[in-house]
């Protein structure tokens, strides 16, 4: 079953067509990434599909429903969430409070404390909970921002270079991370320029080259082709 | 009844200072001291530390919107006068029987909540943030200045009320509680100092309830990453006008009782100078924390009441200096600063002897 659908999405900022005909389907449970050089307009897609830009044309379909012209909030409580590239936790604020905050429209009380207790848990910062989240390394504030994007429980997680800046051990963790949450039923689309982490977790890949989809398969079949090789690969795998 | 106890759980938590029997206790403490005072002190000075009272409401808004909700607004003045103003208009209309002044207070409050609500609506859901809220609440304050100086004339009336121009409004009756032996009228004396008292007690008590929810909550992510805080599911726009509207209100609250105090309101309790006045007590204070904007507000109005006898020409100097040192010594605040200081030498002169 189809849970995300990019129907023919354009988006040009000024004219400049960075997202350019897109469709996309993503399944239920899959998970997806999205790869491409710089400025292949996969950020600009993210924010489209969160409602932070508009398109220009085109239709974004969730769960069977039209949410082109919901507010990002709305659609957050449809179940969409996201993890920002850069990492986005409330920096003067204990790690615990930043997940409070994420937390406390679904769960009160000592349901709330159990499931920051598992959460800390699960991010490895059961230590620094009590620390404020500016003072957490980046790895850690990229797992802290995990964090409170899974904690709404989400259909579907997207992650915006969720190991950007990370050790190759802290990728491999992230990685394991991302696998957990979709055994346990969360689809992922995620942007990544890592092919080890590409490599760990996509079951599907979408290449995006200069605002459109320009190639999509398994992880193997979009190594082999040359075509593919020739605009990103090429230069990260001579 | 959880629930009720739920709400005295919130009394202390992350967003605002002190915890604990130890903090309560000196709560306790500074609570009797300041009921005793009036029992050592004579009614005039009782009542000129009403005065001081007053304008904590107006920091206490600031804090809120500015140092837990991230919004800088210059536009509290405003309120502060639409509030005065309007316990003037009422009062003078429909004078102070059968208790009418507290209901002239509430409808006033409420006028200033309703301008707040209106203004907040198009700033935040039109997604005004940043520097352009203060500027658009500053110019707000201002027109509202200029348009009170220019109703000096007879034409400028409501009912029985003249707005007076520059003059200003006066003669408003104080608030007057109705008794049975005769009312009890409540001029800048003891009676007074009690209730406002009384009421700062609520309202600090009722803040740190609110800032300590989830709600408050939401506020403070709001102010450190309004993205993150949105792309949690939260309506922001929502959030951030409900605050400005509660900051409003308490505004409207000094602004009635300033007025009520003396009886008496200018066009130049909305000026320039009126307006960034709070903004450094608040700043020099701690705008982020409740407990450290009461203590910096009443420690630096005494200290500018004190200059103002003294030497008035370099009271507001002054002012500026202090905030420009704040800025650089101490960005969140020379109390908040120091009370943090204190706190982290204690706990560590305890782990040390642990």
């Amino acid at each position: 079953m189809a849970l995300l659908q990019l129907r023919d999405l354009n988006k040009h900022f000024g004219g400049l067509h960075v997202t350019n005909s897109v469709n996309l389907v993503l399944e239920q449970g899959e998970i997806h990434c999205l790869i491409g050089p710089n400025g292949a307009g996969k950020s600009t897609l993210f924010r489209l599909i969160l409602g932070e830009h508009h398109p220009g044309s085109g239709q974004i379909w969730f769960a069977d429903e039209d949410i082109t012209a919901l507010k990002s909030f709305a659609r957050i409580r449809r179940g969409l969430s996201v993890k920002f590239q850069v990492p986005g936790v409330f920096k003067s604020l204990s790690v615990r409070q930043n997940l409070e905050i994420a937390l406390q429209s679904r769960l009160h009380g000592a349901a709330l404390d159990k499931e920051i207790e598992g959460l800390l848990a699960f991010l490895n910062l059961e230590a620094e909970q009590a620390q404020l989240a500016g003072n957490l390394s980046h790895g850690q504030k990229q797992w802290l921002e995990i964090g409170m994007a899974i904690s709404l429980k989400p259909r579907l997680l997207l992650l915006d270079e969720p190991t950007a800046g990370m050790s190759p051990e802290e990728t491999h963790l992230t990685g394991e991370m991302v696998r957990r949450l979709n055994a346990a039923g969360m689809t992922v689309l995620a942007i990544e320029h890592d092919m080890a982490f590409v490599r760990q977790v996509a079951q599907r890949v979408t290449v995006l080259h200069l605002g459109q989809v320009f190639a999509q398969g398994s992880i193997d079949e979009i190594v082999a082709d040359e075509r593919v090789a020739a605009i990103y690969l090429g230069q990260a795998h001579a | 009844m959880t629930g009720f106890l739920g709400l005295f759980r919130r009394l202390e938590g992350p967003q605002t200072l002190g915890r604990g029997p130890a903090f309560w206790a000196l709560f306790a403490l500074v609570l009797a001291g300041a009921l005793a005072y009036p029992l050592f002190s004579d009614g005039y000075t009782v009542g000129n530390t009403v005065y001081f009272f007053v304008w904590v409401f107006i920091a206490l808004s600031l804090s809120l919107i500015w140092g837990y909700g991230g919004s800088l607004s210059f536009g509290q003045t405003a309120f502060f006068g639409i509030a005065g103003y309007g316990y003037g208009i009422l009062t003078i209309n429909f004078g102070a029987s059968y208790g009418f002044t507290w209901i002239a207070l509430l409808l006033a409050i409420g006028m200033a909540a309703l301008v707040a609500a209106l203004l907040g609506y198009f700033m935040f859901f039109g997604r005004i943030g940043g520097v352009f809220l203060g500027i658009v609440t500053l110019a707000v304050t201002l027109m509202l200045e200029r348009f009170m100086a220019q109703t000096a004339g007879p034409e400028w009336r409501i009912g029985a009320a003249r707005l007076n121009g520059f003059n200003g409004m006066s003669a408003m009756p104080p608030l007057t509680i109705p008794w049975f032996g005769g009312p009890i009228v409540l001029f800048a004396d003891v009676g007074l100092y009690y209730v406002v008292l009384a009421m700062l007690v609520l309202v600090y008590l009722a803040l740190r309830i609110l800032m300590n929810s989830s709600f408050g909550n939401v506020i403070v992510a709001i102010r450190e990453n309004p993205e993150r805080a949105e792309m949690l599911g939260y309506d922001i726009r929502k959030y951030q006008l409900i605050t400005f509207v509660i900051g409003a209100a308490l505004a409207g609250l000094s602004g009635v009782l300033y007025t009520v105090w003396g009886q008496y309101i200018t066009p130049s309790s909305m000026g320039m100078t009126a307006a960034s006045l709070p903004l450094i007590w608040v700043a020099v204070g701690g705008r982020s924390d409740l407990t450290a904007t009461i203590i910096g507000t009443l420690v630096v109005l005494s200290g500018f009441q004190a200059l103002t006898i003294y030497g008035s020409q370099y009271a507001l100097v002054f002012m500026g200096v202090l905030l420009v040192l704040t800025v650089l010594i101490a960005p969140n605040g020379l109390v908040l600063g120091l009370i943090t200081w204190v706190t982290k030498r204690v706990a560590r002169r305890k782990q040390e002897t642990a």
